[in-house]
This record gives C-alpha cells, sequence and structure tokens, in this order.
C-alpha cells in the first residue's frame, strides 16, 4: 500500500494478489512492518492489562493464572511479533535500497519467511480461547514449569516458536545473501550504510541462535511428549541445563533486538547533524565485538543459580567488558552531534531519547552484571525496568525514528510533523513514568510476575500504570499519522531530508516498484 | 546480461548452502550443550552430583584413623511423591577410607504400584568427588507394590585424599515418582 507507483509493465499485481505472492522486497517490507505493528498494539494490550491489575495491591481484574498468560503472551509477542518483525521490515525496504541492489537476492524464500508469521502468531494467540488457556509460565519458559507442569498449550507454543524460528532464519540467510551478492559495483563492505552493516552482524547473530532456540524447545517437546528427561531431574537430566540452552539463545537475542537500532540511529543522528556520522570504522569494529561478546556472557542471567567463583568472576567481567563497544558507540553519536548543525525533527528526536534512555537502560545493566549485587535485583521490577529501558526506549523507539525517517520515501509524502512531535512527548514522557518508578520498585524487593504486591508499593505502582496508560495510547497518535501519511499530505522531494546522504535518497519518492535494475555508481 | 545474472543466481544458491549448513550445525550444537554440559558438571563437581558405582579394592584403601568426618543424611520427597522415605540413621561419623553401610527406609502407602527414582547431591560440593558409593539404592529404580515397605542400602567410604579443612558432608536424596516414564519396561535405566 505504501509503493503503489506505475511503472509501465512492471507495476504490482492487482489485488490481495500482490500480497499474498509477494516478491517484491517493498511489498514485503510493508507487510512486516504492518504486521509488526498489528503485534505491537497486540502486546501492548497484553501490558495494560498487567499495568491494570498492578494498579492496586490485591486482585481487581484478574486471575493469578490470567495475569500469567498475559506476562508470557506480551513478553512472546512483543520479542518474536514486533520487534524482530519491524527490523526485518526495515531491512526488506531499505538494504537494496542503501546497496543499490534491484530486490532481495531471494525474493520467493522473502515470502514464505514473512507469511509464516502470521500463521505462527495465530496459533500462538488462539491458545488464548482454549479451556487450558495460553503458555502462563512467562516468555523465559523455563523448565520445569514449562515441561513436567505446563498447560496442554505448552505444544501449540512450541511449534508456534519453530515457526517464527524458521522465519527468522530465513530471514536472515536472505539478508547476508542480498549484502554479500547484490552490492552495487564499487560499494565495498567499509562504504556500505551502517544500518546495513549491523543488519549483516545481526543476520549472523540470528543464524548462529536461532537454531539453538529450536533445539531447546525440541527437547521440551520430546520431555513432555516422548518421555524423554532432558530437564527432569527423575530421569537424569537438569532444569539448569534449560537455563543454559535457553540463555545461549537468549543473551544474544537481545542484541539481535538493538544492533540494528543502533544503525536506524547511526543514519538518523548523521542526517539531522549535517555532518558525517563520527567514527564510521569503529562503529563496525564496536557492532562486531559486541556480536562476539553477546554469545560468551549467557550466565549472568544465571547469577543465583549456584556457580562455582570462577565462573561468576569470568561472566561478570565478560559481561561488563559489553560496556566498552556500547560505550564506544555512544561517545560516536554525541560527537556527531557535536558542533552539528541540529534540527529537531521527529525522528531526530526519538533519536536523541533513544541516546539518552538506551545509555540509561545501559547502566543498570551494568548495574545487574555485578554478581554480588545481582543476587539482590534477581527477578524483581528492578530487571524489569532495565530491559524495558533498553527494549522500549530503545528498540522501540528506534523503529519510531526509523518509521518517521523512511515513511516520507516509502509514501511520497510528508507525515505530519506537528502530529509526530505530539506522539513523540508524550511516548518520551509517558515511557519514563511507566518505567523510572519500576527501578524504585525493584530496590525495595517487590518482585516481578506476581499480580498482587505489599501495601508499601502502592504509590510506585500506581505512577506506572498511569504512565503505561499515557504510553499505550499514545501509539494510536502514531498508527494516526501512519495512515495520514500513507493516504496523503504534502510530496516529498527525493533528499527528503536536508543533511541526508546515500543511495536510498537518490531514488524519487516513493521509489518505482523497481529500482536500480541497472546498478547506480559509488563514488 | 543474461549469463550475470545466472551467475548471480549460482552464487546465492552457494551462499544459501553454506548458510543453512551452519543453521543445521547450530541446530545440532544446542542438542551437543547437553553432553557438554554434564561433562562440565562432572568435571566441576558442579551440582553436587555423585558418581557411579565405585569399584571398591581394599588393598588401594588405608583408613586413615587420624581423622573423623561427618556424613549426614536427608531424604526428601518430590513435590507430588507420596512415599515415605527416610533415611534410618541421620548421620554417621567415620574414618577416611572406612566402608560404612546405612540404610533408608521407604514405602509406598498408596492402593496403586509405583516406581521411584532416588537422585543425590552432596554439599559442600567441593567434596563430590571424594565420597564414593560403592552400592547405592539410586543406581537403580525401586518398584513398591501397594503398602509394600523396603529397607534400601548404601554402602560408601570417604575418600582419604577429602580436602582437610571439609569435616562435615551432607548427602541428601530427592525421591522422584518416574511410574509414568517405566510402565511397561523392565530395562532399568542408569543415572549415578
Amino acid at each position: 500500500m505504501a509503493s503503489g507507483h506505475d511503472d509501465h509493465h512492471h507495476g504490482p499485481a492487482k489485488g490481495i494478489k500482490r500480497w499474498l505472492f509477494a516478491t517484491n522486497h517493498k511489498d514485503i517490507g510493508t507487510m512486516y512492518l504492518v504486521f509488526s505493528l498489528a503485534m505491537f498494539l497486540l502486546g501492548g494490550t497484553f501490558a495494560l492489562v498487567i499495568r491494570a491489575e498492578l494498579f492496586q495491591p490485591g486482585l481487581q481484574f484478574v486471575q493469578p493464572d490470567f495475569f500469567n498468560q498475559m506476562t508470557t503472551m506480551h513478553g512472546l509477542v512483543m520479542v518474536f511479533g514486533a520487534v524482530m518483525p519491524a527490523f526485518v521490515g526495515l531491512a526488506n525496504w531499505m538494504v537494496p535500497l542503501m546497496i543499490g541492489a534491484p530486490d532481495m537476492a531471494l525474493p520467493r524464500m522473502n515470502n514464505w519467511s514473512f507469511w509464516i508469521l502470521p500463521f505462527a502468531f495465530t496459533m500462538l494467540a488462539s491458545t488464548l480461547l482454549t479451556d487450558a488457556g495460553a503458555p502462563n509460565f512467562g516468555w523465559t519458559f523455563y523448565a520445569p514449569l514449562s515441561t513436567t507442569y505446563a498447560t496442554s498449550s505448552v505444544t501449540f507454543f512450541i511449534f508456534a516458536v519453530h515457526m517464527m524460528g524458521i522465519s527468522s532464519i530465513m530471514g536472515a540467510i536472505n539478508i547476508i545473501a542480498t549484502i554479500q551478492n547484490l552490492r552495487a559495483p564499487g560499494m565495498t563492505y567499509m562504504k556500505m550504510p551502517l544500518f546495513v552493516w549491523t543488519w549483516l552482524i545481526t543476520a549472523y547473530l540470528l543464524l548462529l541462535v536461532m537454531p539453538v532456540l529450536a533445539g531447546v524447545v525440541t527437547m521440551m517437546l520430546f520431555d513432555v511428549h516422548f518421555g524423554t528427561s532432558f530437564f527432569s531431574a527423575a530421569g537424569g537430566g537438569d532444569p539448569v541445563l534449560f537455563q543454559h540452552v535457553f540463555w545461549f539463545f537468549g543473551h544474544p537475542e537481545v542484541y539481535i533486538m538493538i544492533l540494528p537500532a543502533f544503525g536506524v540511529v547511526s543514519e538518523i543522528i548523521a542526517t539531522f547533524s549535517r555532518k558525517k556520522l563520527f567514527g564510521y570504522d569503529s562503529m563496525v569494529y564496536a557492532t562486531s565485538s559486541i556480536a562476539f561478546l553477546s554469545l560468551i556472557v549467557w550466565v549472568h542471567h544465571m547469577f543465583v543459580t549456584g556457580m562455582p567463583l570462577a565462573g561468576e568472576l569470568f561472566f561478570m567481567y565478560a559481561t561488563m567488558l559489553i560496556a566498552v563497544p556500547t560505550g564506544v558507540k555512544v561517545f560516536n553519536w554525541v560527537t556527531t552531534m557535536f558542533k552539528g548543525s541540529i534540527s529537531f525533527e521527529t525522528p531526530m528526536l526519538f533519536a536523541i531519547a533513544f541516546v539518552v534512555l538506551f545509555t540509561c537502560g545501559g547502566f543498570t545493566g551494568l548495574m545487574l552484571a555485578i554478581a554480588p549485587a545481582d543476587f539482590q535485583y534477581h527477578d524483581t521490577y528492578f530487571v524489569v525496568a532495565h530491559f524495558h529501558y533498553v527494549l522500549v526506549p530503545g528498540a522501540v523507539f528506534s523503529l519510531m525514528a526509523a518509521a518517521y525517517y523512511w515513511l516520507p520515501k516509502w509514501t511520497g509524502n510528508m507525515y505530519d510533523e506537528n502530529l509526530g512531535r505530539v506522539h513523540f512527548w508524550l511516548s518520551f514522557i509517558g515511557i519514563n513514568i511507566l518505567f523510572f518508578p519500576q527501578h524504585f520498585l525493584g530496590l525495595a524487593g517487590m518482585p516481578r510476575r506476581i499480580p498482587d504486591y505489599a501495601l508499601q508499593f502502592t504509590d510506585f505502582n500506581m505512577m506506572s500504570t498511569v504512565g503505561a496508560f499515557l504510553f499505550g495510547f499514545s501509539q494510536l497518535i502514531f498508527v494516526w499519522v501512519v495512515i495520514k501519511c500513507v493516504k496523503g499530505g504534502k510530496k516529498a522531494t527525493a533528499e527528503v531530508w536536508d543533511g541526508s546522504h546515500g543511495l536510498e535518497w537518490t531514488l524519487p519518492s516513493p521509489p518505482p516498484y523497481h529500482s536500480f535494475t541497472t546498478p547506480p555508481a559509488i563514488k | 546480461m543474461a549469463d550475470k545474472s545466472d551467475k548471480q543466481v549460482m552464487s546465492s544458491g552457494k551462499v544459501v548452502a553454506k548458510l543453512s549448513l551452519l543453521t543445521v550445525g547450530m541446530f545440532g550444537f544446542g542438542f551437543l550443550l547437553v553432553p557438554i554440559y554434564s561433562v562440565i558438571c562432572e568435571l566441576t563437581g558442579l551440582n553436587g552430583k555423585t558418581g557411579g558405582r565405585y569399584q571398591y579394592q581394599q588393598a588401594q584403601v588405608a583408613v586413615d584413623e587420624s581423622r573423623e568426618v561427618t556424613v549426614q543424611f536427608l531424604a526428601s520427597n518430590n513435590a507430588g511423591m507420596a512415599w515415605e522415605f527416610r533415611p534410618m540413621q541421620h548421620q554417621v561419623t567415620l574414618h577416611p577410607g572406612e566402608l560404612t553401610e546405612v540404610k533408608f527406609y521407604a514405602r509406598n502407602p498408596t492402593a496403586q504400584r509405583m516406581i521411584a527414582q532416588a537422585v543425590p547431591s552432596v554439599a559442600p560440593a567441593r567434596s563430590v568427588d571424594y565420597l564414593h558409593k560403592t552400592e547405592c539404592f539410586c543406581f537403580t529404580q525401586q518398584a513398591l507394590d501397594a503398602g509394600e515397605a523396603v529397607e534400601m542400602p548404601l554402602i560408601f567410604f570417604i575418600d582419604r585424599d577429602l580436602p582437610e579443612d571439609v569435616s562435615k558432608l551432607t548427602l541428601s536424596y530427592t525421591l522422584f515418582d518416574v511410574t509414568q516414564n517405566f510402565a511397561g519396561k523392565s530395562q532399568a535405566l542408569s543415572v549415578n
């Protein structure tokens, strides 16, 4: 819907077939983005159920079991349904445009990897309507909660995760193949835009860890249905093994959700500072180092499982080491803005908020990395505050920034700048009211994933819930901005932004249905 | 032009083949983590996992009369397990190298035949390698008919190389109901 452009014989097919049989990277990118927005609203609704229940101590709206289903589904839908597909959607749209390729390398696989997703999530969400209810063991699905004590819907969950994994793996293979093979002549690796670089590294991370996730859910499936004992001590297995295999996937997963965000923010800050990105090379190396380190720190999620001291120390130091390349990135963004001729359009506002708030989330991450301190913070709201700070004002804000930044390119129309700013400020204020008090709740000892709490936590929980509803409902403004922009508005130029640079801005807005059929020349 | 695009498809195919291989490899690696984990637990004594049956040879093991070590016994049921299960002696004091026998009592109070598996754990973890069992009810499953009771033997000794500062060990057993897993199967599964 975003890229309708008549181009002689090669225009899009008519009607529903255009989407069902889509092989065009722009169409598939659009579908990914629309799907992830829908999942974002669904996962957000689950979150509002959680926050509504936590507005006051005691049980008001839902029973504990349903509360657990909400925390589980919120996590799964946001991670696998909203953030990951949104970044794949951005990659579909932007990678070919940024490297001067005519399309993705494997267009038919691209179609398949998208169309698996709606089925996976329909299957997962349908469990809410069954008697057994949805999965209720948390998005980290620790055994034996997810095996011995699981509801019967666990099998639906397992197959849904398999499908999401297959989709991500195919998406990653496609992106790597595109970047390796379809760069325009002269586009060397070290000339690629940073968004392309971060996605290349992310795609490799996906290939390294999504199969391990598939493995761990397969082991669960065997334990639940075929009498094996991977995670059951009675048969010689070990529930702690589950945590190791899961977090071997789970920790790189958080970088899968944040590395492309680094790429987006690097593009946007350079554009609106009207400067070249400071320290391009160091950004590439920092991203690679983060990706490597992410593979060897998973045990910091398990400090309290009873580790030998040497293990605690190794994983503590390795985790803290990640702050170094991350610091390189933050300093490079700040230095890019330094003495720049900055203007504050909506994408830039989101990008700056990203830098500030993601850094806050990074600092609480450092606090959690300290093994002896983690014994205190473990499984409290402090952890919830930490990872929501890196995921919401981190990953989600970067997605918002990306949407505002490229919407004029996608649709050919400028979005409503005033509405965009209203959306930004309400989100920015809402998110901080929502998550900042959770730090205090966690430090005071409020455990996560429990529908009730002691009286002394009431005030901060009320603030948090107010923030949640403010943030949640302001996202409807975003939906409205997108619809308005697709329908019409001031025509966008090819460059769109004053300081934009890169191949995507050499094409008209919106770009023709088939772009770069002859490769562009790279200076 | 056609040549060029053909070449590109070929090389994309190669990339896909390589990356698919990586994917399959990592799927396998996920399962490889299972034995790797066991080996690491065994090497480090993590988890308090004890070794299997120890071949005791009198000639090799002299009793160290100069030290005394106390071994305490714990028995607990996993959630939902109905058996009565307890050590018949709560602790013994012995010399390293001295072969000792204690008995555990188990009774199945239910109206069904049930099969149970006891899983041992030793604390402190660094003493795991020094507790050797030559005979243990935990090496096999225990099957009891409705109402049946049994006294189960454990024969063990403490290695003379037990670190000097360890004077007290705890050996705990958790009893799991494995009736479902072994219903209709006669062969025993060895789990230490």
